[in-house]
């Protein structure tokens, strides 16, 4: 039996390996959907757009992914969390996955694990924990979208408030999430004042974009005021960290 | 002959169950690799603490982020994860930006254009990270950039939400009020906002219902 460790080269093989389905999978997708806008006449030009656009805006959010693993790496190496986060993963989930696990064998994440029984115990729980949703979507997706074409084609008007009240919905509890901090004093605030530096930000985007007629800014709107607000926020943490409390 | 959709449902379910049947694989070939099973008990005991909850947000997110993605998008934003913090605010932007009509089949392709974007540089950064690892520590980590990526969600969903509220401010108003409230008076929900999206997107439909029968909008 090979000795235990968990960043041997074994491991970041078995990475690689889903890594790579990935990348197939996604190139899969990218070019039956490019080919069928093709063949349906959207613009080539405004295809590019949304790739370009799309891989600016990822930017962030994905560093902070990678921050993601290179947190877990300390107790798992880097191949597990690699793997984890780049499969269905996110690490609000991974890392009280990894808790619970070790703490089942009696053990902890404060250190690298060095047992591999405690480790293969995480990997299951990663991945079952995890894993339903996978199963459930094949089942459900085409039900949930012959129920959705039903009912825009009953109701042209109430389908489309319709989708458009399910994304406020969704935008409604991150805007709320962002408030749940204010008790806290000056530091809770933060969170509330990024958002309105976002907020101001697309506005400005909005009014340039509109009166000014810069219609590039169209496209890369929502990656600067995310950018411009993650800045921000340096500032206005050392700001309300510095006074204690308001 | 089989539609664009159809054969998207199609191609999407080999997809997805070669991906579980993957993923499933990595336990078990770290395990026999390593000769070390766990054994069942210590495995059910970890899976009590996360999958009840864990389960359960699977299957509201699929009821609220698949129609917004649409099937490609969905099929491929469910393997690759990171819905909420990238490939749904991704997909929406990409939509918006476009100019194209949410739930149309062109909608839907730009979406999957979008998700199949984003899930690739995802991984080539963290591919990079990995690589490039101990230059890029000092500077991700850094203490000064930690406020930075500690505000993604207020940055992202700031803006995201002016572009949404700005097309039905109507039917914004209920939903937000109730979050912020509900958020300020228990802010131990925070933890558990993945639950509260879809009670979120209920009451958004439910209120536009309301004013859509009285012809507020």
């Amino acid at each position: 039996m090979p000795d235990f460790n968990p960043n041997s080269t074994f491991l970041f093989l078995l990475a690689t390996i889903v890594i790579l389905f990935v990348f197939a999978q996604a190139g899969f997708f990218l070019a039956r959907s490019w080919r069928r806008a093709k063949a349906l006449g959207l613009d080539t030009g405004m295809l590019r757009k949304v790739v370009f656009s799309s891989a600016v805006f990822t930017i962030a959010p994905a560093v902070s992914i990678l921050l993601g693993v290179i947190t877990l790496s300390k107790f798992l190496g880097l191949p597990l969390p690699w793997l984890r986060l780049s499969v269905v993963g996110a690490l609000t989930y991974e890392l009280p996955a990894a808790s619970t696990a070790a703490a089942a064998l009696g053990a902890s994440i404060a250190e690298t694990v060095t047992d591999p029984k405690v480790y293969t115990n995480i990997a299951w729980v990663m991945t079952l924990g995890i894993i339903p949703g996978v199963f459930y979507l094949p089942f459900l997706l085409p039900r949930i979208q012959g129920g959705l074409g039903k009912l825009q084609a009953k109701d042209k008007k109430w389908g489309e408030l319709f989708i458009q009240a399910m994304f406020l919905g969704m935008i409604s509890a991150f805007l709320g999430v962002v408030f749940a901090r204010i008790g806290e004093g000056a530091a809770g605030w933060v969170p509330v004042l990024v958002m309105l530096v976002s907020i101001f930000l697309m506005l400005i985007c909005g009014l340039l974009v509109k009166k000014l007629h810069i219609k590039w800014l169209e496209d890369f709107a929502l990656p600067i005021c995310m950018l411009g607000a993650m800045a921000a926020s340096i500032p206005l943490t050392q700001l309300l960290t510095s006074q204690g409390g308001l | 002959m089989r539609t664009y959709d159809q054969t998207t449902h199609f191609s999407g379910r080999i997809w997805m169950l070669s991906a579980g049947v993957l993923m499933l694989m990595v336990p078990v070939a770290i395990c026999v690799y390593y000769n070390a099973w766990p054994g069942l008990l210590p495995v059910l005991k970890g899976l009590l603490g996360v999958a009840p909850i864990f389960w359960t947000v699977g299957f509201i997110e699929i009821l609220t982020y698949g129609p917004m993605l649409g099937s490609g998008g969905s099929y491929l934003g469910f393997v690759t994860g990171n819905l909420t913090n990238l490939k749904v605010p991704c997909a929406l932007n990409a939509v918006q930006a476009s100019g194209l009509k949410p739930g149309s089949e062109e909608a839907e392709l730009v979406s999957t254009i979008a998700v199949a974007v984003s899930s690739i540089i995802t991984t080539l950064i963290i591919i990079l990270g990995v690589v490039m690892l101990s230059r890029l520590q000092p500077i991700i980590q850094s203490p000064l950039l930690a406020p930075a990526f500690a505000n993604i969600l207020p940055a992202l969903f700031g803006a995201l939400a002016v572009v949404f509220v700005s097309k039905n401010w109507k039917l914004a108003i209920g939903p937000i009020v109730f979050m912020v409230g509900l958020f300020m008076l228990v802010p131990a929900l925070a933890s558990s906002v993945g639950i509260l999206v879809p009670v979120g997107s209920l009451l958004s439909i439910g209120l536009a219902r309301i004013m859509y029968k009285r012809n507020w909008i």
